[in-house]
């Protein structure tokens, strides 16, 4: 598996948030994106999984030419799962239903089957008490813990990961991110959009700067965070130094 | 206090025991037929408002005459007054010359009171689904799910809970519209108290009818505020004093 994105173009009405973006993901690989509001981290995640289509460029999985207008989305998808910033969780259901519904209606698998798998993996994530639980009866961090177990219940083999503790409570963060830190490793591909940059330092197999649109600069993380080339990192890393957010 | 002189025959002429006891029998007979015309519309109205709902809301771009149609027609539905589209399509489509049991007033009556209906009640429903926010869709959309299944477990379900009490006062509303039918005919519980009216020149009847609506029309309103209550208590943790 590998994904690659190629002279990738994103505009919202007259506000360009990529452009000409070019990446290159492994199979295994950890990758962070870093950068300011705006930078374009959540759009990248986002033009990956196909809820947005891109203006102008292309994204290919494999080879295969994923981000073709009129291309049906849905089999891409089961391939690519995503975590949101807010949880995303549906209100109406269970905790077994949030996780089973697309085993069910997508993959068609039987419902002892899918709840086998739910079973499985909320206990993996200390989470099985929970399971006949609404998700307004957890905590924020709980809830983002069930929102990875679902997109992981579809066995994907990329995950996106959009800034998924900055809705949190400070003593929830830990975790959330000790479920990332546990997936890595397991062979899954990880795109993480975060604010968090000890955290990105830390998981990263590779860093991506994100200014404007454009990657500005990417390399291992101690690079990145010790030694950055670019005036623009610099600046950045500053700034978020001083609000002690590394 | 002003002074009510004539008060005396009012009461007598409104609130007649004697004249409620007797016309009770005939009122609740004749109600029969409300509750059947109130019991085959609901669920033809349910139906049709949730098609023309899910039309509307629909985002294929293939669609867009659908929408357009679904919308010129929730506006002219909309727009002319139940009794006038009761007179029209009651009067209008048996007109045509159709055989028994086709040229009933009373099916064409049921009829116009779906096609209007199914029009305000789409309403309450696009209302629903356009609150489920944009983020449930993307999350269904990204696990997979085509829009149809996202429409179907999990916009829906959503949309439907929070209208059900807009949902609830249009049933009301459609309980007692019932009645407008028989303005072309059927004897049912309004027109039964008109001629007992008319029989016995006492209005108590009219105070019976009221009465036996609202036997149905508080109880159903008290029931769905107790569903709600429950299902709040279900899904949620807390609840703010």
């Amino acid at each position: 598996m590998k994904l690659r994105l190629d002279n990738v173009h994103k505009s919202f009405a007259e506000r360009k948030v990529l452009a000409g973006l070019n990446l290159e993901v492994n199979a295994g690989e950890v990758v962070s994106f870093i950068g300011s509001s705006g930078s374009g981290k959540t759009t990248l995640l986002r033009c990956v999984n196909l809820l947005e289509p891109v203006d102008v460029g292309a994204i290919f999985l494999d080879g295969d030419e994923i981000s073709q207008l009129g291309r049906d989305p849905d089999p891409i998808r089961r391939r690519i799962g995503i975590v949101f910033q807010s949880f995303n969780l549906f209100p109406h259901m269970s905790v077994r239903r949030n996780i089973t519904l697309a085993l069910t209606e997508v993959l068609d698998k039987s419902t002892q089957e899918a709840n086998a798998t739910a079973q499985l993996l909320l206990k993996r994530f200390n989470l099985d008490e929970k399971i006949d639980s609404y998700p307004d009866q957890l905590s924020g961090g709980q809830q983002q813990r069930v929102a990875i177990v679902r997109a992981l219940a579809m066995n994907p083999e990329v995950l996106l990961l959009d800034e998924i503790t900055s809705a949190l409570d400070p003593e929830l963060v830990g975790e959330v991110l000790d479920v990332v830190r546990e997936l890595k490793g397991s062979g899954i591909t990880m795109l993480i959009a975060t604010h968090e940059m000890n955290f990105a330092r830390e998981i990263s197999d590779r860093v991506c700067f994100l200014d404007s649109g454009q990657i500005a600069e990417q390399g291992r993380p101690e690079q990145i965070f010790n030694n950055p080339i670019d005036d623009r990192t610099k600046q950045f890393l500053r700034r978020v130094q001083a609000v002690g957010k590394t | 206090m002003p002074r009510l002189p004539r008060w005396d025959r009012v009461k007598e002429s409104f609130f007649n025991g004697e004249r409620l006891i007797d016309s009770l029998p005939r009122l609740l007979d004749a109600f029969v037929l409300d509750i059947k015309i109130f019991a085959w519309s609901t669920p033809a109205i349910i139906a049709l408002a949730l098609v023309l709902a899910i039309a509307r809301s629909s985002r294929n771009p293939a669609l867009f005459p659908i929408r357009i149609f679904v919308i010129g027609y929730i506006d002219i539905m909309r727009g002319v007054p139940v009794i006038l589209w009761i007179y029209l399509i009651g009067f209008g489509v048996p007109g045509v010359g159709l055989e028994r049991p086709f040229n009933s007033p009373l099916l064409w009556g049921s009829v116009a009171l779906v096609l209007t209906y199914g029009a305000y009640i789409a309403e309450v429903f696009r209302a629903g689904i356009d609150s489920v926010h944009e983020s449930q869709r993307a999350a269904s959309r990204s696990l997979g799910l085509s829009n149809s299944q996202t429409m179907r477990f999990v916009i829906l379900p959503q949309a439907i809970r929070r209208v059900v009490p807009p949902l609830m006062n249009d049933l009301v509303s459609l309980q007692k519209d019932v009645a407008l039918v028989s303005l072309i005919g059927p004897i049912e519980i309004l027109r039964q108290a008109n001629i007992d009216k008319a029989k016995f020149a006492n209005f108590t009847p009219y105070i019976g009818a009221a009465i036996i609506f609202l036997m149905i029309t508080i109880p159903l309103t008290r029931t769905t505020d107790y569903l709600l209550a429950r299902e709040r208590k279900r899904t949620s943790a807390t609840r703010v004093r």
